[in-house]
């Protein structure tokens, strides 16, 4: 046993404390509590993961959407300068004959949410964490489900009278979603 | 005498690449004989004739070195915005101005959708949840400690060149305006595979959703295995810390991938079995097809080169002059392996010289000498990477999308010369 830790020790003072450099062994991660967690975790996930509890009214969401999106977003949502809201995307919609100008201004009016967006958790999760511009963060969980109910209102995809919480925003079905395919092809697995 | 030593090697006046240097050393041997210089009067000092700089002591080195004043004029060009859309902003580098293939940090291009962030970075951490055996996080302190590693890289944003993708005529812009939502730096930092091996990535796992400290907390999901295979959490850029709108103290860089998923000002990375569909996923960053499907995770650059040297709005000084024409090619899958240029409008075509290192998602500098005819023609690049991924046409990108589609735009760049040398955006 003695001649073992000798041997051991006789080993260990040939072998350079230098390792190779692919097996990193510095390990300096310190515990993140559940809490902290649940403190920054915003991400709301198109099954409901993560969606708050509140609700809103379409109603509500137009008092809320003159008086801070409105400047940005134009009155109908579609005008911009900022990321069209309403309408399907694309350069021929005849119902809006100023449109190409309009997306020669402002090219990032060609897509709208309502158009392109395959997920109604994600006008909650983006207006939450984003809007409004200039004071993120700033809206109560109310108030975004408000919002998001008078954006999807506009895009004719919620009754007038819906009730908008974490139980029915799951219901809405977005004309993104039908459209959607992914690039992404995982060969590693 | 000197027409000897130039072989063409195609038309429109494409030149051997070694006829530059040749033809060169024949110009400066008949310079040199004409500027012997007369016996001077022995009465006058020699700094005479010599201009003030060279008769003045110098001023001091600053603490950090600025561009000289007389370069002033290089500098970022901000895309049309408006006061309300003003805290989206896309900043394009003068690419037409840029040699080698490295972009100086300041002329980085730099896209923003909520502003810059002023971060303390003693109060900034990395966090890693959801699918891992041991939620963490890391201060910047416990990363500096961390094994880094550097790579030089490409950066370009999925609406680079947008407006040739859309535009139904070729717009009158210049190179910074059309290509320059793309840069190149040596980015140096933590391979995420360690610090997400340290959390102990559960099986079920397959997405991150990285996630930034602005105030819009810019968002998006990416997969795992790109990310435990070559990306890295970035605090360094060209030898010094990041700049504020490349995401300091940290950002996420993602080798050959959209510019939008390198999530600058780092702050949490939740790992997941599926995507988040985050706002830039959802519509922005996603790329419509000819069939009116809406593709999503479109995250490759392809391969694309254009022509810097001469590019849109610029003017050849000299009729039938000789120039080296320069440019810059790159692929997100790996390497560049050849680039071709056209001086007759695309009838013929003939290979760059690419300049070392070529290295994989990396800029590559090609050059080739060019004797001007003088009369009107386009000059066309066509770049190849390793994969034998080849640029297509205009004409070919857009059958694959809808007409409004900008996203991922790649085809072959045609630069028009007019009879009185001017340069200009074309379609072919």
């Amino acid at each position: 046993m003695f001649k073992f830790i000798i041997l051991a020790m006789l080993l260990g003072g040939l072998i350079s404390p230098l390792v190779s450099a692919d097996k990193s062994i510095t390990q300096l991660g310190m515990a993140l509590s559940e809490a902290e967690i649940k403190k920054y975790s915003i991400t709301i996930f198109p099954n409901g993961t993560n969606l708050p509890i509140g609700q809103g009214s379409v109603q509500q969401g137009e008092t809320l959407y003159k008086n801070q999106c409105m400047m940005c977003h134009g009155e109908e949502g579609i005008e911009g300068p900022a990321a069209r809201l309403v309408g399907s995307d694309g350069w021929f919609s005849f119902s809006d004959p100023l449109r190409v100008l309009r997306i020669k201004e402002y090219p990032v009016l060609l897509i709208s949410v309502g158009s392109l967006w395959p997920h109604a958790t994600t006008v909650f999760d983006y207006i939450r964490r984003a809007m409004p511009h200039y004071a993120p963060k700033s809206l109560t969980n109310d108030e975004v489900y408000a919002l998001t109910a008078y954006i999807l209102y506009l895009n004719d995809l919620v009754d007038e009278d819906v009730l908008l919480d974490k139980k029915h925003i799951l219901e809405v079905i977005m004309p993104g979603k039908e459209r959607s395919i992914s690039a992404w092809q995982d060969t590693t697995k | 005498m000197k027409k000897t030593f130039i072989n063409s090697v195609a038309a429109g006046g494409l030149l051997d690449r070694r006829s530059f240097l040749l033809s060169g050393l024949a110009l400066s041997a008949s310079y040199s004989l004409s500027t012997l210089a007369a016996p001077k009067d022995l009465q006058t000092n020699i700094g005479e004739s010599l201009p003030i700089w060279m008769k003045t002591p110098g001023r001091n080195a600053t603490e950090y070195g600025q561009p000289s004043p007389y370069e002033k004029h290089i500098k970022r060009h901000l895309e049309k915005n408006s006061p309300e859309t003003a805290t989206f902003s896309i900043w394009h580098t003068p690419i037409e101005n840029q040699r080698g293939i490295i972009t100086p940090s300041g002329l980085h291009f730099s896209v923003n959708h909520n502003g810059i962030p002023d971060i303390t970075p003693e109060k900034h951490q990395l966090l890693i949840h959801g699918l891992v055996d041991k939620p963490l996080k890391f201060d910047i302190e416990s990363l500096m400690r961390y094994p880094i590693v550097s790579n030089i890289n490409f950066l370009e944003c999925a609406g680079n060149t947008a407006p040739n993708a859309v535009s139904f005529n070729a717009l009158d812009q210049s190179c910074q305006e059309l290509y320059g939502q793309l840069s190149g730096s040596e980015w140096s930092g933590i391979p995420l595979k360690y610090l997400l091996q340290e959390a102990g990535v559960k099986p079920k796992a397959k997405w991150v959703i990285a996630e930034g400290a602005d105030g819009g907390s810019h968002a998006r999901s990416i997969p795992l295995s790109k990310l435990l295979d070559d990306a890295i959490v970035a605090l360094y850029q060209n030898g010094e810390r990041l700049r504020s709108s490349q995401g300091y103290p940290m950002r996420l860089f993602v080798p050959g991938w959209e510019g939008n998923v390198n999530v600058k000002w780092l702050h949490r990375l939740e790992v997941t079995d599926r995507p988040a569909f985050t706002k830039d996923e959802s519509g922005l960053y996603s790329d419509v097809l000819d069939s009116g499907k809406i593709q999503r995770f479109s995250f490759h650059m392809d391969v694309k080169s254009v022509i810097t040297h001469p590019s849109g709005k610029q003017v050849l000084p000299e009729k039938k002059g000789f120039y080296e024409i320069s440019g810059l090619a790159w692929s997100g899958y790996g390497k560049i392996k050849q680039v071709e240029v056209s001086a007759d409008g695309g009838k013929t075509w003939t290979k760059a010289h690419l300049d070392s290192p070529i290295l994989s998602k990396s800029l590559t500098r090609f050059h080739i000498p060019w004797q001007w005819p003088g009369s009107a023609t386009t000059l066309l690049s066509r770049a190849t990477d390793e994969f034998g991924r080849v640029q297509p046409t205009r004409d070919q990108w857009r059958e694959r999308y809808a007409s409004h589609s900008f996203n991922h735009y790649n085809g072959i760049q045609a630069w028009r010369v007019s009879r009185n040398g001017v340069v200009e955006n074309s379609y072919v």
